[in-house]
C-alpha cells in the first residue's frame, strides 16, 4: 500500500547539544496503518512525533507526507499526552477548538462535533467544564478534539499513560473501535510493549545512543486480539528482547 | 485527625453573624470609654455616639452626596483609565520581544515613582480640576494592571501554544482571543480587583490637594476639629469600597467560571 508518511533520515539534536538524540532515522506508514513506536525514555520518541506534527524542526532528513489537502479537514492531527483540553472552553468548545479555518459552515461544524462526541461517547457530557471530567473523558475528549478535524493521519503521543489500569484497557478498546470506523492511519507513541502489540499493525523499537530504529515487527495476529493470548504474549517477549 | 465539634457560634452563619457584630460592638466600646473617661486626650478623638448626628448634619448641609458624587466622578475616571491604559500596555509588552525589550528600562524607571509624586504635574497640566484629580488615580491604578497583566501574559503555559500550532489557530488574533487572553484572565482580573483598592487609596491623598470630594471634606473637617465628620467620611469610604469590591468580585467569578471552586 502506498505511504502516506515517510520519514528519511531523520536526525534530531537540541539547540545546544551537538550529540543527536535519534539520526538516520527512517519510517513509513501506510494508508490506513496503525504503527506503534515503543523505546526507553530518553530515545526520542515523543521528539519524533513532534517533528511529525510539525511541532517540532528536525536538524536533518526529511519527512514526506503523501496526504492531499481537502477542505473541511486537516492531514493530521495530534492527541497529547496530558489531554491538554482549554480550561476555559466547556467540552463541545474544546472539541471544535480546530475546526476554525477550515471554512465549514455553522451547522457543519456543529454537526462534526456532535459526531465525534458520539464516536467518544462523550455526547452527554457536551456542556461539562474540563475540571469536572475523569482522566479517561479527558483523554476521549483529546482523541474527539482530533478526530473532528477528519485527519488522514493520528498522531498520539503516550495518550494512555496517565489513566488507570482499567481505564487505559476500555480506551484501547475505544481506539481500535475508532480506528476502524474512521480509517485513519495512527502513529501512537508508547513506553507500554504490550499496549503496542494488542494495539498496532507494526511496532517499531527506537533505541541506542543516538536512537534509530532497531526492529520493525508486523503484528499478524488477526482481531480482535486476546490480551493474554500466548501468540501476544509471545511477541512481547520478543520486542522486549530488543529494547 | 481529631474530629471538631460543630458550635452555633463559628459554623452557623447566623451565630457568626452574632459573633461579628460582638467583635463591632466591643470595639466601639472600647473607644467610647476611650473618648468618656479621657484616657484619649480631650478633643482628639472622636464621640461615637455622636457619629449618627453628624451623618444627618453632613447630609442635611447638602455637602455629604455633592462630596460622595464628586469622588466618584474622580474615581470613575482614574480607575477606568488607568485600568484600560494598564491592560493594553501591559498586553502589548509582553506580546512580543521587542515590545518587551524596548519597554523594559522606561517601566523599571517609571514604576517606582509614587502616583502622589504626579501631583506637582497634575496641578500644572490640569490646574485644580476633577481632571488632576482621575489623572494621579490613574497613574497609580495603570502601574497595578500594567505589572498584573504583563506577567499573566508571561506566564501563560507554553504548551497552549503548541495546541494552537499543532491545531492550525496559531494567528496572531485568534491565539491572543481564544488561548493568551482566557488564560491570563485570573491574573488580569485579580490586577483589575487591586486596581479597585488602589484606586481609592490615591483618591483621598488626591484631593487632599484641594479638588472637592470626600478627600477634601475631610481635610476640611479635621482642620476646624470636627472629627466625627472625618469618621463619617471615612465610614463612607469603606462603604463605597466594599460595594464596588463585592461588584467586581461577582463579575470576576462569572467570567472565570470555568476553575474549579
Amino acid at each position: 500500500m502506498a505511504s502516506i508518511l515517510t520519514i528519511e533520515n531523520l536526525s534530531f539534536h537540541y539547540g545546544d547539544n551537538p550529540a543527536p538524540v535519534f539520526d538516520d532515522l527512517n519510517l513509513s506508514i501506510a494508508k490506513g496503518e496503525f504503527v506503534a513506536v515503543v523505546g526507553g525514555s530518553g530515545v526520542g520518541k515523543s521528539t519524533l512525533l513532534k517533528c511529525v506534527a510539525d511541532l517540532a524542526h528536525s536538524s536533518g532528513g526529511r519527512i514526506t507526507l503523501d496526504i492531499p489537502e481537502r477542505r473541511g479537514s486537516r492531514r493530521r492531527a495530534t492527541v497529547f499526552q496530558d489531554g491538554r483540553l482549554l480550561p476555559w472552553r466547556r467540552l463541545r468548545g474544546n472539541v471544535g477548538y480546530g475546526l476554525k479555518g477550515l471554512e465549514l459552515s455553522a451547522e457543519a461544524r456543529e454537526e462534526r462535533i456532535r459526531e465525534v462526541l458520539k464516536l467518544t461517547r462523550l455526547s452527554e457530557l457536551a456542556d461539562r467544564w474540563p475540571h469536572q471530567l475523569s482522566g479517561g473523558q479527558v483523554q476521549r475528549a483529546g482523541i474527539a478534539r482530533a478526530l473532528a478535524v477528519n485527519p488522514e493521519l493520528l498522531l498520539m503521543d503516550e495518550p494512555f499513560s496517565a489513566v488507570d489500569a482499567i481505564t487505559r484497557q476500555h480506551l484501547q478498546d475505544e481506539l481500535l473501535n475508532i480506528w476502524q470506523k474512521t480509517g485513519a492511519a495512527v502513529l501512537f507513541i508508547t513506553h507500554d510493549i504490550e499496549e503496542a502489540v494488542y494495539l498496532a499493525d507494526r511496532v517499531v523499537v527506537l533505541s541506542g545512543h543516538p536512537a534509530h530504529v532497531r526492529f520493525d515487527q508486523p503484528i499478524d495476529l488477526p482481531r480482535p486480539r486476546g490480551r493474554n493470548a500466548d501468540d501476544l504474549q509471545h511477541l512481547a517477549h520478543t520486542i522486549a528482547q530488543e529494547l | 485527625m481529631r474530629t471538631q465539634q460543630t458550635s452555633f457560634w463559628v459554623d452557623h452563619p447566623l451565630g457568626r453573624a452574632l459573633l461579628g457584630l460582638a467583635g463591632v460592638i466591643a470595639f466601639v466600646a472600647i473607644w467610647k470609654l476611650a473618648q468618656a473617661t479621657g484616657w484619649a486626650r480631650a478633643g482628639t478623638i472622636p464621640d461615637p455616639f455622636r457619629l449618627p448626628q453628624t451623618l444627618m448634619d453632613e447630609w442635611r448641609s447638602d455637602r455629604l452626596m455633592p462630596a460622595v458624587l464628586s469622588s466618584l466622578v474622580h474615581y470613575v475616571w482614574g480607575l477606568g483609565l488607568g485600568t484600560v491604559f494598564g491592560f493594553l500596555v501591559g498586553a502589548l509588552a509582553a506580546s512580543s520581544r521587542w515590545t518587551d525589550a524596548l519597554h523594559a528600562w522606561l517601566a523599571r524607571i517609571l514604576r517606582p515613582i509614587p502616583p502622589l509624586a504626579w501631583v506637582v504635574f497634575a496641578i500644572a497640566w490640569f490646574k485644580v480640576s476633577h481632571a488632576g484629580a482621575a489623572f494621579v488615580i490613574a497613574i497609580g491604578v495603570f502601574w497595578v494592571n500594567y505589572f498584573a497583566t504583563w506577567s499573566a501574559v508571561r506566564n501563560v503555559d507554553p504548551k497552549y501554544y503548541e495546541l494552537a500550532q499543532a491545531f492550525g489557530q496559531q494567528g496572531y488574533l485568534n491565539q491572543a482571543l481564544n488561548v493568551v487572553l482566557p488564560a491570563s484572565a485570573p491574573g488580569i482580573l485579580s490586577g483589575m480587583r487591586t486596581g479597585i483598592g488602589q484606586a481609592w487609596m490615591t483618591l483621598i491623598a488626591a484631593e487632599l490637594l484641594g479638588v472637592p470630594g470626600m478627600g477634601q471634606e475631610m481635610n476640611a473637617a479635621a482642620g476646624v476639629g470636627a472629627y466625627e465628620a472625618v469618621v463619617i467620611y471615612m465610614l463612607v469610604i469603606s462603604l463605597v469600597y466594599t460595594l464596588s469590591d463585592t461588584l467586581f468580585a461577582r463579575f470576576e467569578k462569572r467570567v472565570l467560571q470555568w476553575r474549579p471552586s
